[in-house]
C-alpha cells in the first residue's frame, strides 16, 4: 500500500505508544536504583548514583521467597487443574453426543459471564467451612473452577476442529474412544492446551480478591498480598517498594513473552470474525 | 444464563437465545453404558468442581442474604427482605452503582475507538511489528496490585507526574489526580484504559485476520483509499468481535473490583467518589463483619449484572443473526 509515505507517521505513533505502555513499568524498575532521598527530591528522574541495596535487601529476605513459593505452588497446580479438568470435559462436549450435553456446555458457559467477584462472600464461607481458610488448596480449589469456563469455551472448537477421519481411521485400527483421546487428541491439541494453561497460570499469579479473603495469614501470602501489606508497611521507604514490585512481575512477564505468540495464536482460532 | 453457551465462533453468527452447542457431527444413535461411563469419568470431574465452587456459594449467597449474620455459626437471624430494602436505600449504593454506570460507559466509550485505532495501526506490516504486540499486551499481564502500586506511586500530589509538570513550567496542571472527587474518577478511567486496551487490541487483531485479504485487494483495485476500505471493509467486518469485546467490557465494568479497592483504599480516601458495587459489598459485608448484607449485595451485583447481559444479548448480539447491524457499533 502506502507504506513509504505514511511510515514515519505511523512509526511516531507506535513509538509514543509504547512509551506510554511501558513508562510506568520502567519506573518502577528504574525507581528501585534510587533511593529515597532521590525520590523524594526529584520524583522523576534517573538515579544518581544507582544504588542497588533495595534489590539486594529484597533478594535476601525470607518474606519475599516465602511469598514466590507460594504464588508458584498456586499458579503451578491451578494451571494443571484447569487444563486437566478442562481439556477432559472438552474431549466430553466436542466429541460425545449425548443427552443434556447442550445443558453441559450452557452451564459452563454461563460461569463466563460471572468472574469470582460475585460469588466472593458465600465462596470465602465455604472455604471457611471446609477448614481451608489460610491454605493454599482453599485459593487453587476456587481457582480451578472459575477457570473452567474460560479454558472450556477454547478447547471445544479446538477439539471439534480434529478431522472425523482421524478419528475413524484410529477407530478402524481398534483404537477406542479414550486411547483416541490419550494418543491422538492430547497432542494435537497442545497449542491449545499452552494457552488456556498460560491464561491460567497468570491470572492465578495475578489473584488479588480470592487470596485477600481466604489467606490472612502472613505466612500463607502470596505475592499480590506480599506487595500489598509490604507498601503499606514500608509506606515511608517508597525505594524499596518499587524494588519488590518490580520483582514480583519478572514472572508473569518472563512466562508471557516466552508464550506470547501462543496466547496471540489461541485467541485467533477462538474468536472467528 | 444463555449468554455464552455457544462457542465462540458460533455464537457470533447465531447470536440468539437459545441453547444451541457448537454443531456436530452426526454419529451413530444411542449411546452404550461403556459409553455412558467414559461421559461421566472424564466431565465429572469438572462438573463436581464447578458446581461446588462456582454454583453453590452463588446459590448460598440468595440464602445467607435472607439472614442478619456474622459469619459464625448457622444464620438464625431470619430478616427477609430487610437486606435489600437496605441496599436499596443506601446512598452509598446508589453513588457505587452511578460509579459502576459511568465506568461501564466511558470505557467503551474511550476504550473502544483507542483499541480499533490501535489494532488498524498495528494490522498494517511494519517493521518491529511484533515486539509492538507483545509490548502493548504488558500492562494486561501486570497485576492489578502492581498496577494500582504504580499508578499511585506515580500520581499521588508530590509524585512524578505532578513533578514533571512543575519542572517544564506548567504546575498550572499539576492536581490531585487521585483525590480530588471531580477528577479521581476520569483518572481510574486512564489507568483502565492503560491496562485492558492492550486485550482489546489483540482481540481485534485476532479478527482482522480472519478477514480475507482478497477484499481489501479488490477494494484497492476498484481504487479505494486506505480509509475507505478500514470504514467500509474492515470495521464492519469486525463489528462481531467489536460487540463480543463490548459484552466482556461491561462485564468487567460492572465487577469492578481490584484496582479501585488498591488505590482508594490504601493511598487515598475511599471517598473521592469511585467506589464500585464490588468495592461496596466488600467494604460493608465482610470489613464490616456482615457477612449475610455482603451475601445479599452480591445477590444484587448478579442480578444487576445478569440483567444487562441478556439484555445485551437480546438487542446487540442478536442482530449479528439478522444481519441488520453491520456498523460494528
Amino acid at each position: 500500500m502506502t507504506e513509504s509515505r505514511r511510515g514515519p507517521v505511523v512509526y511516531v505513533a507506535a513509538l509514543m505508544l509504547i512509551g506510554l505502555m511501558l513508562g510506568p513499568v520502567l519506573y518502577i524498575i528504574v525507581g528501585g536504583f534510587r533511593t529515597n532521598s532521590q525520590i523524594t527530591t526529584d520524583p522523576a528522574a534517573l538515579p544518581d548514583p544507582w544504588v542497588f541495596g533495595n534489590y539486594t535487601d529484597i533478594l535476601g529476605s525470607d518474606t519475599f521467597w516465602r511469598q514466590v513459593g507460594n504464588s508458584t505452588i498456586a499458579a503451578v497446580v491451578t494451571t494443571v487443574g484447569v487444563v486437566t479438568l478442562g481439556v477432559m470435559a472438552s474431549y466430553v462436549l466436542a466429541r460425545y453426543r449425548f443427552r443434556g450435553r447442550g445443558a453441559m456446555y450452557a452451564l459452563f458457559a454461563a460461569g463466563l459471564m460471572f468472574p469470582a467477584t460475585v460469588a466472593i462472600t458465600p465462596l470465602y464461607i465455604l472455604v471457611k467451612n471446609l477448614g481451608l481458610v489460610n491454605t493454599l488448596p482453599g485459593v487453587i480449589l476456587p481457582q480451578i473452577a472459575f477457570g473452567l469456563p474460560t479454558t472450556i469455551i477454547i478447547l471445544v472448537p479446538f477439539l471439534q476442529a480434529i478431522p472425523k477421519e482421524i478419528e475413524e481411521a484410529a477407530a478402524i485400527d481398534r483404537c477406542s474412544r479414550l486411547g483416541f483421546f490419550w494418543r491422538m487428541v492430547l497432542p494435537l491439541s497442545v497449542p491449545g492446551l499452552i494457552t488456556t494453561g498460560i491464561l491460567a497460570f497468570i491470572g492465578s499469579w495475578n489473584s488479588y480478591l480470592l487470596p485477600l479473603f481466604i489467606l490472612n495469614d502472613q505466612d500463607s501470602f502470596t505475592l499480590p498480598l506480599g506487595v500489598q501489606s509490604f507498601a503499606s508497611q514500608y509506606s515511608v521507604d517508597t525505594a524499596k517498594v518499587l524494588a519488590f514490585t518490580s520483582l514480583s512481575m519478572i514472572p508473569a512477564l518472563v512466562f508471557f513473552s516466552l508464550f506470547e505468540r501462543r496466547i496471540v495464536g489461541g485467541l485467533t482460532g477462538a474468536v472467528k470474525g | 444464563m444463555a449468554v455464552t453457551e455457544q462457542a465462540p465462533g458460533d455464537r457470533v453468527r447465531s447470536g440468539g437465545g437459545v441453547a444451541t452447542p457448537p454443531p456436530l457431527r452426526p454419529r451413530r444413535r444411542g449411546i452404550g453404558w461403556a459409553q455412558r461411563l467414559e461421559i461421566l469419568a472424564l466431565s465429572g470431574p469438572a462438573i463436581l468442581v464447578f458446581v461446588a465452587f462456582v454454583i453453590f456459594p452463588v446459590l448460598m449467597a440468595a440464602y445467607y442474604g435472607f439472614y442478619r449474620w456474622k459469619g459464625f455459626g448457622k444464620p438464625t437471624n431470619f430478616v427477609g427482605l430487610d437486606n435489600y430494602v437496605t441496599i436499596l436505600q443506601d446512598t452509598a449504593f446508589h453513588e457505587a452503582l452511578w460509579h459502576n454506570g459511568q465506568i461501564l460507559l466511558l470505557s467503551l466509550i474511550f476504550q473502544g475507538p483507542v483499541a480499533v485505532g490501535l489494532a488498524l495501526l498495528l494490522n498494517r506490516r511494519m517493521r518491529g511489528q511484533s515486539a509492538i504486540r507483545v509490548l502493548i499486551f504488558v500492562p494486561y499481564v501486570i497485576s492489578e496490585v502492581i498496577t494500582g502500586t504504580a499508578w499511585a506511586l506515580i500520581l499521588q500530589t508530590n509524585g512524578a507526574v505532578n513533578d514533571v509538570l512543575r519542572s517544564s513550567g506548567l504546575s498550572g496542571l499539576a492536581a490531585d489526580w487521585l483525590a480530588d472527587p471531580a477528577l479521581a474518577i476520569w483518572t481510574l478511567m486512564f489507568i483502565l484504559t492503560w491496562k485492558y486496551v492492550g486485550f482489546a487490541v489483540i482481540l481485534f487483531l485476532a479478527g482482522m485476520q480472519n478477514i480475507p485479504d482478497e477484499l481489501s485487494e479488490a477494494a484497492a483495485v476498484d481504487g479505494a483509499s486506505f480509509w475507505q476500505t478500514q470504514r467500509h471493509i474492515t470495521l464492519p467486518l469486525l463489528g462481531p468481535t467489536i460487540r463480543i469485546w463490548a459484552f466482556l467490557s461491561i462485564i468487567g465494568s460492572l465487577q469492578l473490583f481490584d484496582l479501585v479497592y488498591i488505590i482508594w483504599g490504601q493511598y487515598v480516601a475511599s471517598t473521592a467518589g469511585t467506589s464500585t458495587m464490588a468495592t461496596y459489598m466488600v467494604t460493608e459485608g465482610r470489613n464490616a463483619g456482615n457477612y449475610g448484607y455482603g451475601n445479599a449485595v452480591a445477590v444484587v451485583l448478579f442480578a444487576i449484572s445478569m440483567i444487562i447481559a441478556l439484555a445485551y444479548q437480546r438487542f446487540v448480539l442478536r442482530r449479528d443473526t439478522e444481519g441488520a447491524l453491520t456498523g460494528g457499533r
